[in-house]
């Protein structure tokens, strides 16, 4: 009993010291080695990097929105390194929070203590990034939002800021379609009972009325149900004129299907939640006709302004040549989010967090896949409706809705 | 709620029981036969819809993949047994829990990485053109699946009552120690059961997938889901498993249609619960009896 | 000389007590201190669970639940009803054991696994019912603004007073647990654990002791999810899933079921292992994770402080015979 004890204590002493020494380390991502590679090249960046936090939730329930972010992220800190922020590298330190509250506060706590980050990106679920607010707003640390609950910037506060559109804006799009050029009255919503659909349906519920909307009927779903017929049918029992679905895949997909099965006729207005290739291969044909409102990144036809239209196609032919795949609206997210911080950074010459407090809240027309920001210090969204399109499935495809 | 509305009630709960089921009666194997609770049976689920998937992808014909999808996770669960379960036979039941629960995580994992992150559809074994009953609506895959998850059941029950082999399965379950005395390799049978129990699960997980599609993270929930039938019917009990599975999947989808309010379907899994809470409160042995409850 | 011999009896709780005391005074980085403020809540929980399933030996699967229960009191009294913190924490324990009595009295009269299967549907209700009455708990929101916890002038909000905080309530419920194990009434639940009739015709009321050992256990677990709340300032349901009270009845195998030692290695090992591996490689992490799962129950069935009987058969190996007779596990709490 005793000598196991001995033994146990020097285990855990040795084991909590590994992780002192590990934390100190530069093992946390394999992208370092691009920023050394690239220091090496003639006109490229010197001296201490520039480094940035970012908390995405690339294993759990939320990895298929925090796994291309996590892409798009180490992609572009390779291709920002070819040039560099202020004459120095960027390095980004990339946590996971495995889609947990709890991790998230681990993590943003080892970003700002132990990594000395400047600024921190995150995390990809409202959830946490909840979490993690009061300690970047008692840290005075920069934080860049990269989830969509209204409650991370309403009211805004000193230092968190968001780069994809929020809940606000995503239903106000859907909702104003549906109004304006759908010409309905009765809706249904079907909506997951994750945070990113218990809280778009919060937003319906409180909103419809503006857009001279009825709901009818509000079902939900959970992530993993195999079979959403249940929730159909007592929808169907309500007699909608269209049918809102609200939440991430796998499940607005199975819906579409289970709409088909029993017949219903009503219109589909989903989520950007299903601004991704994943919802068109699952739902196959019951996906075709499907609308919902989305950045115009899907679209890149759409982009009428020739600046933005560059930027985004520069974006997916980089993110395409890196994954294999075209972006879906989450990497463009996590683009838009380094590209805010990047940008005041350099704007601001400094990366005190004061100035670029500043720099942020003065950020005028700066241009990502998302939309043009312009933040203040009462905003801190920067989008405007006219940011969002919607969009249609045709042909397994993304159009432009018709107007 | 009119006649219809409930016919289509039925058949959603129907359907998703099936899964439960077949996860419940994978439960129902590893447990009989060991004691172990398998806390990776929803992993094994999840593992045969995805490497169904996988093999129909790459250009196998829909049976051939289907077939080669159970036999693989069979495999799986035989050599998970004989790596993981079979050197902690004489350290106790808890260990060998624990170690399920550390294939779960494990496997999960796996299936992450091999897999994606997205879920994956597969075709369903005869089209999708839905069949009317009355005025509801029911998928030709759904006939699949209850059509299958029946014989399975009774191939099963065949295999207990009429062969040696069945019958030397059950007598381990009975009483280990004394099937031993009889000649029976209580090894080979342990063996077995992981491998048929991994084989049935995965069944209900290639048979699903063309409904409700298949993702890594699947097989915990359904896992959760399996037990709970499992343990409504009466834990051990493998008519109980089916019975215990079908009567979960109804529950959950009459919830949504009897509780009137909007948004009733956020209770479907609480309400389902609670009738497992009644039932273990009021007839411990399950719906269906399981082995035998004594009260000290 | 009785202080001697005090701290003779006592020595590896004293010197656990000051190493893990000290340490603010070598470090004031919030991220390990945060880390071992989770270890510490992870312990109180389970602390309690391995009591409920070393003595009593009962499986609970809803031990996250009890841990909701105290998280989600804590954030509701405290925001929306402005009530005091220690109040609140004090009032969700006892919400917490009630519960636990209310489902311990009908299921622990029966012999078998009847707690673990309750415990399931019961952990499952109570997470449903934290993400559906949002008027109550907001949801998958989750509750934001939790209070710090403060004693007067102290403000426990201050990384390393929180630490010694939170360190002293686990230390505190070390010494219960350990003494508990001790008592009269440890040596009566180990005998209704081993021998449940012979326990009972020497007058134990053995499911009335056994409830009271899941109440105590649930109130353990409720006091955690407090202090977790009042230390993060925010919770979501996410945190209270089946999953987590899996993970927490692997942690109480992990660490040395019954050996009340053993709750404090397997906090420490299933927390700082999945934080040490993914500096490695985030994806892998859970796999590798799961594997040395697997890897430790086969090498070190009886848990982490069955280390002894491992090192003492390679030991045998190499010198032969010699050695002495080396036997499994203590079943005792030790010190």
């Amino acid at each position: 009993m005793r000598r196991s004890h001995v033994v146990l204590v020097v285990a855990l002493v040795v084991a909590f010291a590994m992780l002192l020494v590990a934390g100190c380390g530069e093992t946390t991502t394999t992208t370092t080695v691009a920023a050394e590679t690239t220091t090496t090249e003639v006109a490229g960046p010197s001296g201490d990097p520039i480094v940035i936090g970012a908390i995405v939730s690339a294993t759990g329930p939320a990895s298929p929105l925090g796994e291309p972010e996590r892409a798009a992220l180490v992609m572009l800190e390779a291709e920002i390194n070819k040039v560099g922020i202020l004459g120095r590298p960027v390095k980004i330190i990339i946590e996971d929070d495995q889609s947990n509250p709890t991790e998230a506060v681990t993590a943003v706590n080892k970003l700002i203590q132990q990594d000395k980050v400047v600024a921190i990106l995150g995390s990809s679920i409202s959830a946490s990034t909840l979490a993690i607010k009061p300690i970047t707003e008692a840290a005075g640390m920069p934080l860049m939002a990269l989830a969509a609950s209204n409650k991370i910037t309403d009211p805004p506060v000193d230092w968190t800021w968001r780069a994809p559109p929020r809940d606000f804006l995503a239903v106000g799009a859907a909702l104003g379609y549906i109004q304006n050029t759908m010409k309905l009255t009765k809706i249904a919503v079907l909506h997951d009972e994750n945070a990113y659909g218990a809280s778009g349906s919060a937003d319906i519920a409180a909103r419809a009325a503006d857009f001279g909307l009825e709901i009818v009927a509000t079902e939900s779903y959970k992530n993993e149900d195999t079979d959403i017929t249940a929730q159909l049918t007592k929808i169907k029992g309500a007699s909608p004129d269209v049918v809102v679905v609200w939440g991430t895949n796998p499940g607005p997909a199975i819906a579409a299907k289970n709409m088909k099965q029993l017949g219903m006729t009503q219109p589909y207005v989903g989520s950007h939640g299903i601004a991704n290739k994943s919802f068109i291969d699952l739902a196959g044909d019951a996906g075709e006709g499907v609308i919902f409102p989305a950045g115009r990144l899907l679209v890149p036809a759409s982009f009428t302004d020739p600046a933005q239209k560059a930027i985004v196609d520069q974006f997916v032919a980089a993110f395409t040549a890196a994954t294999g795949n075209p972006p879906p609206t989450f990497a463009g997210h996590a683009f838009g989010g380094l590209t805010l911080v990047l940008e005041a950074i350099n704007r601001a010459g400094s990366t005190e967090a004061a100035d670029i407090q500043k720099a942020l809240n003065e950020t005028k027309g700066v241009i990502t896949p998302d939309g043009v920001y312009n933040y203040s210090p009462t905003d801190h969204d920067g989008l405007t409706p006219d940011d969002l399109t919607v969009v249609m499935i045709e042909g397994g495809t993304w159009v432009l809705a018709p107007q | 709620m009119t006649f219809d509305q409930f016919l289509q009630y039925v058949f959603s709960g129907v359907t998703t029981g099936s899964i439960y089921a077949l996860t419940a009666l994978g439960f129902t194997l590893i447990y009989n036969a060991t004691d172990v609770i398998n806390f990776a049976q929803g992993e094994f689920v999840m593992l045969g819809g995805l490497t169904a998937v996988s093999l129909h992808d790459a250009g196998a014909p829909l049976v051939l993949a289907a077939l080669g999808a159970v036999a693989i996770v069979a495999v799986v669960g035989v050599v998970f047994q004989l790596l993981a379960i079979r050197p902690l036979h004489s350290a106790g039941i808890l260990a060998q829990i624990i170690v399920t629960v550390g294939a779960s995580l494990a496997l999960r994992t796996a299936a992450m990485i091999i897999w994606g992150r997205e879920s994956l559809p597969l075709p369903p074994f005869t089209g999708d053109t839905p069949i009317k009953v009355s005025e509801a609506t029911i998928l030709p895959q759904t006939l699949w699946v209850l059509g299958l998850t029946l014989v399975i059941v009774v191939a099963l029950q065949v295999f207990y009552r009429r062969t040696l082999t069945g019958k030397a399965v059950r007598a381990c379950s009975v009483n280990a120690g004394a099937a031993r005395l009889m000649g029976i390799s209580y090894s080979k049978v342990v063996l077995l059961s992981f491998g048929m129990s991994a084989a049935i699960s995965a069944a209900g997980g290639v048979m699903i997938t063309p409904v409700s599609f298949m993702g890594y993270s699947y097989g915990a929930i359904l896992g959760l889901k399996g037990f709970a039938a499992a343990i409504l019917g009466g834990l051990g009990n493998p008519a109980g498993a089916v019975f215990g599975g079908l009567t979960l999947g109804i529950l959950e989808t009459l919830t949504i249609g009897a509780l009137p309010m909007s948004g009733a379907s956020g209770y479907k899994d609480a309400v389902a619960f609670l009738i497992l809470l009644i039932v273990l409160f009021v007839k411990p042995q399950g719906l269906f009896g399981g082995r035998s409850v004594e009260k000290v | 000389m009785p202080i001697l011999a005090f701290l003779r009896r006592h020595v590896w709780y004293i010197a656990f007590s000051i190493v893990i005391l000290s340490a603010p005074l070598f470090t004031g980085n919030i991220y390990y201190l945060s880390i071992l403020a989770f270890m510490a809540t992870r312990l109180m929980i389970v602390l309690g669970l391995n009591l409920l399933m070393g003595q009593a030996g009962q499986i609970s699967l809803g031990h996250a639940a009890f841990a909701g229960i105290g998280a989600y009191g804590s954030a509701i009294m405290t925001t929306r009803w402005s009530m005091d913190p220690w109040l609140a924490m004090l009032l969700s324990a006892v919400l917490a054991a009630a519960v636990a009595g209310l489902i311990g009295v009908p299921t622990l009269k029966l012999k078998g696994h009847y707690l673990a299967m309750a415990t399931l549907g019961f952990g499952e209700i109570v997470y449903i019912l934290l993400v559906q009455l949002k008027w109550l708990t907001n949801g998958t929101d989750g509750i934001g603004g939790i209070p710090s916890l403060t004693i007067g002038s102290i403000d426990f909000g201050n990384a390393q007073m929180f630490h010694w905080l939170v360190w002293g309530v686990a230390l505190l419920m070390l010494r219960i647990s350990l003494n508990l194990v001790d008592s009269r009434v440890g040596r009566s639940l180990r005998g209704l654990h081993r021998a449940e009739i012979a326990a009972m015709s020497l007058g134990v009321n053995t499911s009335f002791r056994k409830v009271q050992v899941l109440m105590v256990s649930a109130v353990f677990a409720s006091i955690a999810g407090s202090f977790y709340v009042h230390y993060v300032h925010y919770v979501s349901p996410v945190s209270y899933t089946i999953i987590f009270s899996v993970i927490l009845v692997t942690t109480v195998v992990i660490g040395g079921l019954g050996n009340v030692w053993g709750a404090v290695w397997g906090s420490a090992l299933m927390i700082l292992l999945p934080e040490y591996l993914k500096r490695y490689n985030q994806d892998y992490t859970q796999l590798v994770f799961g594997v040395m799962l697997i890897l430790t129950m086969i090498f070190l069935p009886g848990g982490l402080v069955s280390f002894r009987t491992l090192v003492a058969k390679v030991r045998e190996r190499f010198r032969g015979s010699r050695a002495g007779p080396v036997t499994g596990p203590e079943p005792r709490g030790g010190s």
